[in-house]
């Protein structure tokens, strides 16, 4: 595991996003068509926990639709080649950051686009510093855990339906903090408050990528 | 005895809890009064006990509102758990809520808290001396606490439930980890055979949980951290049962299962240990609620409860180790037919 092969590895994610740019588009189209469909249910929304957590919820989904794809986009032969020249913790490592800084982009644009179809008054009192960050950081934890997750289901050879089954409650610990952080920043408290939850957050996601770098080398061979 | 003294002991620690946590009676408590609320004047009204014994040895009986005691006219035992107490009520009492309390050789001081809503209260009253027996209590007895009640003992069962459940997913852990590093089937028979048994028990939990809830807190489920770490660790162990079910290679299988099994452990157990500090519970010993070693400085509970923890861990291992060995046998057969 070197820095070296790690940042090329980034850099092949990037090229291989960027030839198929449908990738991107997809995962766009995705999370604004539920929140449009949600738009035509709800129109506006002016309580907060209710904007708060369909707003996380919209980002659960739309996290397993674009990180379903993460491990099973490569076939048998290129996964072999790759095999060959990286180590397997470098692998896991470069792909966990790349779906970390996909998943904080897209969290931000799931953001922007909720606030214009369900409304942002919600947003008026919040502590919009502190709410900015839980959206990122819970997007990238989001990311973190998903990844490995990803992994074993494309693995076992029973793709999304699997993810799902063995992501959720995973997750669900941490989009219970998440979600609990992110209302109190909606309700205007400040750090005293929220962070411990911020930091209990980024230990989650630091604890994850530890894990997944122990552990994906047993995954990768067959 | 080589081998299987702690199946013995297992067996004997379940013997005592059964026995001892289940005859053991309640101390007496005081748990109804007819009437909500007093005025200043003639009050009379039925006051009901539990496992008293009003009528072997009649009680001193009086009134407490914010510190300050007022004597019964006079009282007159109807049956062993019930008395008609008459005051003349004072006008000047402090606070909203009186307390009844009543006393005996025999029962030991035992108080209706918050009996009373109190009408006409003022600046307090002329404080009246109401002697109080002697505060000990006859022979072993559990606690008699309000909304508790004879469900105490289920504090014998639901708790060690869980920690049973803890002790065999960590032998799981452990045997996942022997799988990633011996890769040998063995070591994924056992991790398996422990996820097995750590649901029922996890199950069993569950159950317990659930009725005791019901009884105190009126309703079968709540949203309290520790339901939903147990929820999560269910879900959890459920997933992996599938994840198996999806691979047909045994040894690709043993392999992924162990890696998610790590995975899964690790991050229930920090979401176990952080949240419920995190978050306000219902249960004893969190969001301002005491714990029960708070409660109970007579530990007459803890006399039973912790012979309780180490006898139902002590089964779960048995039935694992007998289960693993099922499993075991059940390849081996396996393999001889197919030869």
């Amino acid at each position: 595991m070197r820095t070296a092969e790690i940042l090329h590895l980034l850099k092949l994610e990037w090229q291989l996003d960027r030839r198929q740019k449908h990738a991107w588009g997809s995962m766009a189209l995705y999370v604004v068509s539920t929140i449009y469909v949600c738009y035509q249910g709800v129109r506006h929304i002016f309580e907060v926990p209710i904007w708060n957590a369909l707003f996380w919820i919209i980002l659960l989904f739309a996290a397993f639709n674009a990180l379903g794809r993460s491990f099973q986009r490569e076939n048998a032969g290129r996964q072999l080649y790759l095999y060959l020249l990286a180590s397997p913790r470098s692998v896991v490592l470069a792909r966990t950051i790349y779906n970390g800084l996909t998943m904080g982009v897209l969290s931000l644009v799931s953001l922007a686009a909720y606030a214009l179809f369900i409304g942002s008054s919600p947003m008026n009192e919040a502590r919009l510093d502190i709410f900015l960050l839980v959206v990122v950081v819970g997007g990238i934890g989001l990311a973190f855990v998903l990844t490995l997750i990803s992994a074993l289901a494309a693995r076992a050879g029973n793709g999304v339906g699997l993810m799902a089954i063995l992501g959720f409650p995973i997750v669900l610990p941490m989009l219970l903090s998440v979600m609990k952080a992110s209302k109190l920043a909606l309700d205007g408290l400040g750090w005293d408050t929220t962070g411990k939850y911020v930091l209990w957050l980024v230990l989650i996601d630091l604890i994850t990528v530890a894990l997944a770098w122990l552990l994906f080398p047993y995954l990768w061979r067959d | 005895m080589k081998g299987w003294w702690w199946k013995l002991l297992a067996v004997v620690l379940l013997l005592y809890v059964v026995v001892v946590g289940l005859r053991t009676p309640l101390g007496p408590a005081l748990v109804h009064v007819s009437i909500g609320r007093i005025a200043p004047g003639p009050v009379s009204f039925e006051a009901t006990g539990y496992n008293t014994h009003f009528s072997t040895d009649r009680p001193q009986v009086w009134l407490e509102n914010d510190g300050q005691r007022w004597c019964a006219a006079e009282v007159n035992a109807l049956s062993e758990v019930s008395f008609v107490a008459q005051f003349h009520v004072p006008e000047g009492f402090r606070a909203n809520l009186t307390s009844l309390w009543a006393s005996s050789a025999t029962d030991g001081t035992v108080v209706l808290r918050e009996a009373f809503y109190t009408e006409g209260r003022g600046d307090g009253i002329a404080e009246q001396l109401c002697t109080a027996g002697p505060d000990a209590r006859a022979g072993f007895s559990f606690p008699n606490r309000s909304i508790l009640n004879e469900t105490i003992r289920n504090l014998f069962f639901h708790v060690p439930m869980w920690f049973t459940m803890m002790v065999l997913m960590t032998i799981a852990f452990w045997q996942s980890l022997r799988v990633l590093r011996t890769g040998g089937l063995d070591a994924d028979r056992m991790a398996l055979s422990a996820v097995d048994v750590s649901l029922l028990f996890a199950a069993l939990g569950l159950l317990t949980g659930s009725i005791w809830a019901r009884v105190t807190w009126g309703t079968w489920w709540t949203s309290d951290p520790k339901l939903n770490g147990a929820a999560v660790s269910v879900l959890i162990y459920a997933a992996y049962l599938v994840l198996r079910g999806s691979v047909p290679d045994p040894h690709k299988r043993a392999r992924l299962a162990a890696v998610y099994n790590i995975f899964a452990y690790v991050l229930m157990m920090v979401f176990i240990m952080v949240l419920p500090r995190l978050t306000d519970s219902l249960h004893p010993g969190s969001g301002g609620n005491p714990a029960f070693n708070q409660y109970d400085l007579d530990s007459s509970l803890r006399a039973v409860f912790y012979p309780a923890v180490v006898g139902w861990i002590l089964l779960g291992i048995w039935a694992y180790t007998l289960h693993s060995r099922a499993a075991r046998l059940r390849s081996l057969l396996d393999e001889a037919n197919d030869r």
